[in-house]
């Protein structure tokens, strides 16, 4: 294991201030999170929890009407938050590479599938329009599709729903990046070509040693794929560490709530498990913890008082008064993060 | 591990989503003021002009305004090929733009409002009938037919704002039709029905208070291409008809004496139209984006 | 896709269809069409002949019968003026006005497209809001008086250019500059949002997310995609072109379609009148039945639909 993380954010926040700057929506709110190089971390919260923007704030490419206001992000050593514009424009793509959820979206209707894939090649590292076909042609093999000299030529209209989104993800390869994020990657498509692309996600990993950040909302897909998992509520992580340890004993009552709520074979109930109420408005947020008003193990302090993310043991942390030494009946040893 | 708080926001500008078209909700004085000053004009037309718009002395004619050489105040913009003062001329100008335009928008708006919220509310025969014709008449451009309209009937006040209404209410059936089907499907319109209001109750009581928004903001929008219309049309001798004095005509006249530098007789005339569409213009824009902003398709 | 092909064509008859009954509906509103059929100043026994030409004393839907089938052979009538067929005439007109058109065609893209790439991209600074003011200076001007203006200056005081007339390259200037002011403005306003609505889609957010350089993401993947909702106005406009040309080529006498149209209005003319709105008419129709089969070969999506 390496000395140094990956990627390590600090305390991020990102808010969406209106014009009249009297709406500020903490879209992304003191994020604390590191990534080791070759690891999978997921993401996983309702929609409206802030982690498609935690992966647009990580590459700076928030819209105008939000600013990045605190925090640190660094990746291998240096701090991303220092970088210049075209700077950042040599992280992107090339060193932290992103895949979008909608692949029929993403790709350009007008240029050929080579042009598209080897795009990345020719801007960050100079090559011909010849050798950076001939790289497109094997990232498409690499990908698993079928034909790939043929495919080359054609268009994203004349691909399928799976192919295209492995098209996206030899783009997200196409310069050899350390880190990948990959936003819902199989919302959009079939169950039976979720499992493939999964996999292949998976080889992609071990062959080029990337880190992985798998933005979801379905637990299925963290149990089966990631290392780390951090749950993400109201802009803020609720809990984080090794996911098999999570899904075992959750400590916050949303992660309860979310494992709970997933329907299983066993179960003899009749009704689906749901939480109750909805996820709050994110410039109107209440004060204290954003899930109390749903949370079934709420008590006053919970309804007043924001909690920090208390360390629960190595690598796990939980935003939750009940984690709080003095709510914990066990002699386990809770220091606050903050300092 | 302590929070460090940056000096200057450092995210990246990029466009986002499409910002309104006019900039900034502020209401639009001047031209609203222009607007009004024009209307003041043309009602009070009578009281404001120093001289008769229609009488003029050869002796007189192509003087230019005051502040020229060879002009005076007693004819403050100058005068016309046949001695008529300018001032006058468009000062009862005025009226006839207001009224012809306002009448013309009025009648396009509501034939066009009528047929629209019948043709969406109604459905069926009546609404594909309906939407072949309007749309055939959309292709026709409108001066074309204007034109076409005006050299069969003959030309006169009312005719043209005939002529003009008649051109212009495709523009609003297809929009008023587009906000009639959407609302049909809302709740209070299904209550009406359930309840066994007639047809003709709920489109007069239900639907038509609901598009009159759009309809309004639809109006303003449409005075200005009215307007410019029908000073093309008096331009070229079928708009309103001579010695009325329409801004269009002054025009025509005007290019009799331009080759020789009698600027006046173009550019003034031609500076009220601008400032009138201009203005309605703006309102019309602002009203868009104040009453409706789904109409910001427009 | 040959069913949507068909379908269009059959819709653009109905068009036609409709465009014609009107037409005719409206002459024979007034009455008696054989005034109009007639030269000023005739006497009752020339209308009675006029009508009896005509066929205006048989029943309606013979006379339509009439009316269409001539037209459809290509006998718009014989202007009273210059004792001519109509359709002669038009065709004798129809490369000036073409040249007019497309010469003012091109000023409206060359100002007009790179105008609203720029306000698109610089949204709400200075080039959008100088786009904005250009906009509405387009929409509120009419064309005629830019042209007459433009006289005053160019021809009458600096005497650099032709005040009327063709032939030359001069001569075209300024009534392609006034023909082409107003669409500049409509052609501006839609690359703008076009372009702006390219800008906020997946595609160009990859492409930033790729690390591309904002030239190559505006230049590359957002401009060729921004302009084909333009290009396609732009050819139906150019057949807009010839049918509102009317006043600038009076005011310039530029020997076109329009002058034809304004001849035949101040010579009470009717046969040229009616020719030139029927043929204007049916153009538009035309244009716009082969934009929509243009774009239902290219448009994968409708193609895919076979």
């Amino acid at each position: 294991m390496p000395n140094e993380p990956l990627l390590s954010l600090e305390h991020l926040s990102a808010h969406y201030v209106s014009q009249q700057g009297r709406r500020v929506v903490r879209a992304v709110d003191d994020i604390t999170l590191t990534l080791n190089a070759g690891e999978t971390l997921g993401i996983v919260g309702e929609s409206g929890s802030g982690k498609s923007t935690l992966a647009l704030t990580i590459l700076r490419l928030l819209p105008p009407a939000a600013r990045i206001v605190s925090g640190r992000m660094m990746f291998e050593g240096e701090d991303l938050l220092d970088k210049s514009d075209a700077e950042m424009r040599r992280v992107r793509g090339k060193r932290i590479a992103m895949i979008l959820q909608d692949p029929m979206a993403s790709l350009n209707p007008l240029f050929s599938i080579g042009d598209q894939v080897g795009e990345s090649i020719r801007v960050h590292e100079g090559a011909s329009r010849a050798s950076a076909w001939t790289r497109a042609i094997a990232l498409l093999k690499s990908v698993r599709i079928p034909s790939p000299e043929t495919r080359v030529t054609q268009f994203p209209h004349e691909m399928s729903g799976g192919m295209r989104q492995r098209i996206v993800g030899a783009i997200g390869i196409s310069c050899e990046p350390r880190l990948l994020i990959a936003d819902e990657p199989t919302t959009s498509l079939d169950l039976t070509i979720q499992a493939q692309y999964l996999n292949l996600l998976s080889d992609l990993q071990k062959e080029h040693g990337l880190a992985l950040i798998f933005i979801t909302h379905n637990l299925g897909i963290v149990a089966k794929m990631c290392d780390q998992i951090a749950v993400m509520y109201a802009g803020r992580v609720v809990e984080k560490g090794p996911v098999t340890r999570i899904f075992n004993t959750p400590a916050h009552p949303y992660t309860k709530a979310l494992l709970n709520s997933i329907p299983r074979m066993s179960d003899n109930r009749q009704r689906l498990t749901a939480i109750e109420g909805q996820p709050p408005d994110l410039a109107s947020m209440p004060p204290g913890c954003a899930f109390a008003p749903r949370c079934a193990m709420a008590f006053d302090r919970c309804r007043v008082e924001t909690p920090p993310e208390f360390i629960l043991d190595e690598g796990r942390t939980a935003r939750c008064w009940l984690a709080a030494p003095e709510a914990e009946a066990e002699t386990v040893p809770a220091r606050s993060a903050m300092a | 591990m302590s929070v460090t708080t940056l000096p200057s926001p450092i995210a990246e500008s990029r466009p986002d989503r499409p910002v309104a078209f006019w900039k900034g909700e502020g209401f639009p004085l001047i031209p609203v003021l222009i607007l009004l000053t024009i209307a003041f004009v043309a009602i009070f037309a009578d009281l404001l002009a120093p001289h008769d718009p229609q009488i003029g002395s050869l002796a007189r004619r192509f003087r230019p305004p005051a502040w020229q050489h060879g002009g005076s105040m007693e004819y403050l913009l100058g005068t016309d090929h046949v001695g008529r003062d300018v001032l006058s001329r468009l000062i009862f100008g005025a009226r006839v733009s207001v009224i012809v335009g306002l009448a013309a928008v009025f009648v396009a708006g509501a034939i066009g409002t009528l047929l629209g919220i019948v043709s969406g509310y109604l459905g069926g025969w009546v609404d594909q009938v309906i939407m072949r014709l309007t749309d055939t008449w959309l292709a026709l451009p409108a001066l074309t037919f204007a034109i076409f309209l005006a050299a069969i009937v003959g030309p006169s006040e009312f005719n043209i704002i005939v002529i003009l209404g008649g051109v212009y209410w495709t523009r609003y059936a297809r929009v008023i039709r587009g906000e009639v089907l959407s609302l049909k499907e809302r709740e209070f319109v299904r209550l009406a029905i359930v309840a066994g209001c007639s047809k003709r109750v709920i489109m007069w009581r239900h639907i038509l208070p609901n598009v009159i928004n759009s309809a309004i903001v639809l109006a303003t929008l449409m005075l200005g291409v009215v307007i410019i219309t029908e000073a093309s049309l008096s331009f070229l001798g079928v708009g309103v008809p001579p010695p009325k004095p329409a801004w269009g005509l002054m025009l025509a006249d005007g290019k009799k004496g331009l080759m020789v530098g009698y600027w006046w007789l173009t550019v003034l005339p031609g500076l009220c139209i601008m400032g009138m569409v201009l203005s309605a213009n703006l309102l019309g824009d602002w009203l868009r984006v104040k009453l409706d902003p789904q109409l910001r398709q427009l | 896709m040959k069913q949507y092909i068909v379908r269009r064509i059959g819709y653009s008859f109905l068009s036609l269809f409709l465009l014609s009954l009107t037409i005719f509906v409206f002459v024979r509103l007034t009455g008696d069409p054989a005034t109009l059929l007639v030269e000023p100043g005739a006497s009752e026994a020339d209308l009675q002949a006029i009508r009896v030409q005509f066929g205006l004393d048989q029943p309606l839907y013979v006379q339509y019968w009439h009316f269409i089938a001539s037209f459809a052979v290509g006998d718009l009538g014989q202007s009273f003026y210059y004792r001519t067929p109509v359709l002669d005439l038009y065709l004798q007109r129809l490369p000036n006005s073409l040249l007019l058109a497309a010469t003012a065609m091109s000023f409206s893209l060359l100002i007009g497209i790179p105008t609203g790439i720029l306000a698109a991209v610089r949204v709400g600074k200075f080039w959008d809001t100088t786009g904005k003011i250009f906009a509405l200076l387009g929409l509120s001007l009419p064309a005629f008086w830019v042209g007459l203006v433009l006289i005053l200056f160019f021809s009458v005081y600096l005497g650099w250019l032709p005040s009327s007339g063709s032939g030359t390259f001069w001569h075209l200037l300024m009534p392609a500059f006034s023909l082409g002011w107003f669409f500049a403005a409509a052609h501006m306003r839609l690359t703008r949002s076009s372009m702006l609505e390219v800008l906020g889609s997946e595609y160009v957010k990859l492409a930033r997310l790729k690390g591309l350089p904002e030239a190559l993401v505006i230049g590359k993947h957002a401009f060729k995609n921004a302009l084909i909702p333009v290009i396609t106005l732009a050819g139906i406009n150019l057949v807009v072109m010839i049918n509102v040309a009317i006043v600038v080529e009076t005011v310039f006498a530029w020997p076109g379609i329009g002058r034809l149209l304004y001849e035949g209005i101040t010579f009470r003319d009717f046969p040229i009148v009616q020719g030139v709105v029927v043929i204007g008419g049916a153009m538009i129709v035309m244009v716009n039945l082969v934009v929509d089969i243009f774009y239902a070969l290219i448009d994968p999506r409708i193609r895919l639909e076979s």
